[in-house]
């Protein structure tokens, strides 16, 4: 059916912890500049995949092929170079520092020549670069100098979401992103995502708010007891449905496999 | 670039870390003894003691600025500088070659043990986990220790005389001291790197959220350990410093030079809780005890109640700082 190689394909991962596995030959697939949502119930192997994906805590066994190329993602850095970056639950935001800074964080611009050598940061370039960023994802955040943990929940959500697509070449991860926002950010987080995805970006949406899965996703892959038991068109799936595959009350149907 | 509304400049009052507060604390101080004392206080030779207390302090509090800066405590400081100052002291007086290269060898003694005392605090709390606060207890114990060890209990005399002359009363137009402006021109290199470099401002990013840093690939471990190692230098330096303004090791003399310092620094408007610093603020900060200290003895009260007098700053500052945080 897809003829283009996917931009990222998980085969088979599997994840032990202890007597526990997590992931028993989890398979997943995400197009180029398509939106997929993770959803599952607690326990089901999502926060696992997501760990496997971004290198923090790498597959037993199984392959991950980026743009058809097997991949080996044994650390974050190693992920982060293939152009993978993540949103995570809690943003991973310094709250003292402003919205430019943390964009940046750990990875500041430098300053040229013998600066350069000292290790100065050009904060020009860098205020310069990210109000072009917050630009082009028609992000508005309201002062670029006020520490990001006087910002809004959305606000930081959407400090976080911008770092990400700055960095990301291929994929954005978000792990829960609408977990502790209201109806109105759990709105401007759904364009901020569809925004993305039009900057090029494939997004993997890892979410418990089914309603809000069916609408910005392409497509849904459901996860259950470390297998992907389910991967339908949005379009083609209600909420009900979506539970019932999630806790396994229609397990027969699974021929969209 | 941005006009400042009332708003901004209350935001920046209340959370940046403005040294407002600190400000308003020494003008009050100067004002109260300048009555006090009248023509006494403000005379130039008080004028250049208070500079002159204050370098050592004015190091030691930025280097307990940078160990804020992660979020941390370090008690260590005063045995760190006398231990440190030891070994220098040692160095320089057993040294029978050319006076200046031994001067020189104690200075790079003073800095290099210095830093190493502050790299172990550093790797035990970085690499094993110890909270910092228990970690610099058991290091300033051990210090304090050693150096009554090597000492015997008593001060080390013989330094050469022109540490004292060429170094620690050396002074510029009678008022500034060489040692004066040593403690600047750390504080300034010190506020330079927070602000402008990549060490620096990972130094706050970890101390606001070493998590956050951690996943974007910085080595948050390692990096802690740096900063303490770079504090401890600081209190190395400090260590020099007093020998060459004391010309003997006064082992005795540095138990309340931790309470100064982290009371300049939290005054002045650096986080107690990390992530938030100011080296301006600390350096005005250390105004404070350093003024107090002067003030009582200028107007003939019993010395001791400077302590008394700084540890309820240290509280008043706490609490503000404590306040603003829960405002958040």
């Amino acid at each position: 059916m897809i003829l283009t190689e996917p931009l990222l394909e998980v085969r088979d991962l599997e994840v032990t912890f202890g007597h526990i596995q997590a992931l028993r030959g989890a398979s997943l697939t995400v197009g180029k500049h398509e939106i997929v949502g993770l959803v599952g119930d607690n326990g089901a192997g999502k926060s696992t995949l997501v760990k496997a994906i971004s290198g923090v805590r790498p597959a037993d066994s199984g392959q991950i092929y980026v743009e058809g190329a097997p991949a080996t993602l044994g650390s974050p850095a190693a992920s982060r170079d293939l152009g993978i970056e993540v949103v995570y639950q809690d943003l991973a935001l310094a709250s003292h520092l402003d919205s430019v800074e943390n964009l940046f964080l750990g990875r500041q611009l430098r300053r040229g020549g013998v600066l350069r050598a000292l290790g100065f940061v050009d904060r020009a370039e860098m205020r310069r670069v990210a109000t072009e960023t917050f630009v082009t994802l028609k992000m508005t955040v309201k002062d670029l100098s006020t520490p990001v943990g006087d910002l809004s929940g959305g606000q930081r959500q959407a400090v976080a979401v911008a770092r990400a697509a700055h960095w990301a070449e291929r994929l954005i991860i978000m792990d829960e992103p609408t977990a502790a926002l209201g109806p109105v950010q759990t709105e401007q987080v759904g364009k901020m995502i569809r925004r993305v995805r039009e900057h090029g970006l494939s997004v993997l949406v890892v979410s418990h708010d089914l309603p809000q899965v069916l609408d910005i996703c392409d497509r849904v892959v459901v996860f259950r007891h470390g297998l992907a038991v389910a991967s339908v068109a949005s379009g083609d799936i209600g909420v009900r449905d979506l539970v019932d595959l999630m806790s396994g009350a229609e397990a027969a149907d699974e021929e969209e496999l | 670039m941005s006009s400042l509304s009332v708003a901004d400049l209350r935001k920046r009052i209340l959370y940046r870390g403005s040294p407002a507060l600190v400000w308003f604390t020494l003008v009050v101080l100067l004002v109260v003894f300048s009555a006090m004392a009248p023509g006494l206080f403000t005379s130039k030779v008080n004028i250049s003691n208070i500079l002159s207390d204050a370098s050592i302090l004015i190091v030691l509090a930025v280097a307990a600025t940078l160990i804020l800066a992660v979020g941390d405590f370090d008690l260590s400081i005063g045995a760190v500088l006398v231990f440190s100052g030891i070994l220098g002291a040692k160095v320089m007086i057993a040294w029978d070659g050319g006076v200046g290269t031994g001067i020189a060898l104690g200075l790079v003694v003073c800095l290099v043990s210095g830093a190493a005392c502050g790299a172990l605090s550093g790797a035990l709390v970085a690499y094993a986990r110890i909270p910092s606060i228990i970690t610099t207890l058991g290091v300033m114990g051990l210090l304090t220790g050693a150096s009554n060890l090597i000492t015997g209990g008593v001060d080390l005399r013989g330094l050469p005389p022109e540490l004292t002359r060429n170094i620690g009363n050396r002074s510029f137009g009678d008022v500034v001291s060489l040692p004066t402006i040593v403690a600047f021109v750390v504080a300034i290199i010190v506020a330079v790197i927070i602000r402008s470099t990549v060490f620096g401002r990972n130094t706050l990013a970890l101390g606001s959220n070493a998590e956050a840093l951690r996943r974007v690939g910085v080595d948050v471990r390692f990096h802690r350990m740096k900063v303490f190692a770079l504090a401890g230098m600081c209190y190395g330096l400090a260590g020099f410093l007093s020998l060459a303004k004391y010309s003997t090791t006064t082992i005795a003399g540095h138990s309340n030079d931790m309470l100064q310092a982290y009371t300049a620094a939290i005054l002045g408007g650096s986080s107690p809780f990390g992530g938030v610093v100011t080296v301006v603020g600390t350096v005005v900060g250390v105004f404070i005890p350093t003024t107090l200290q002067n003030g009582f003895v200028v107007l003939g009260i019993d010395p001791f109640w400077q302590q008394v007098a700084v540890g309820g700053v240290l509280l008043v500052a706490v609490f503000v700082q404590t306040y603003r945080k829960n405002q958040r």
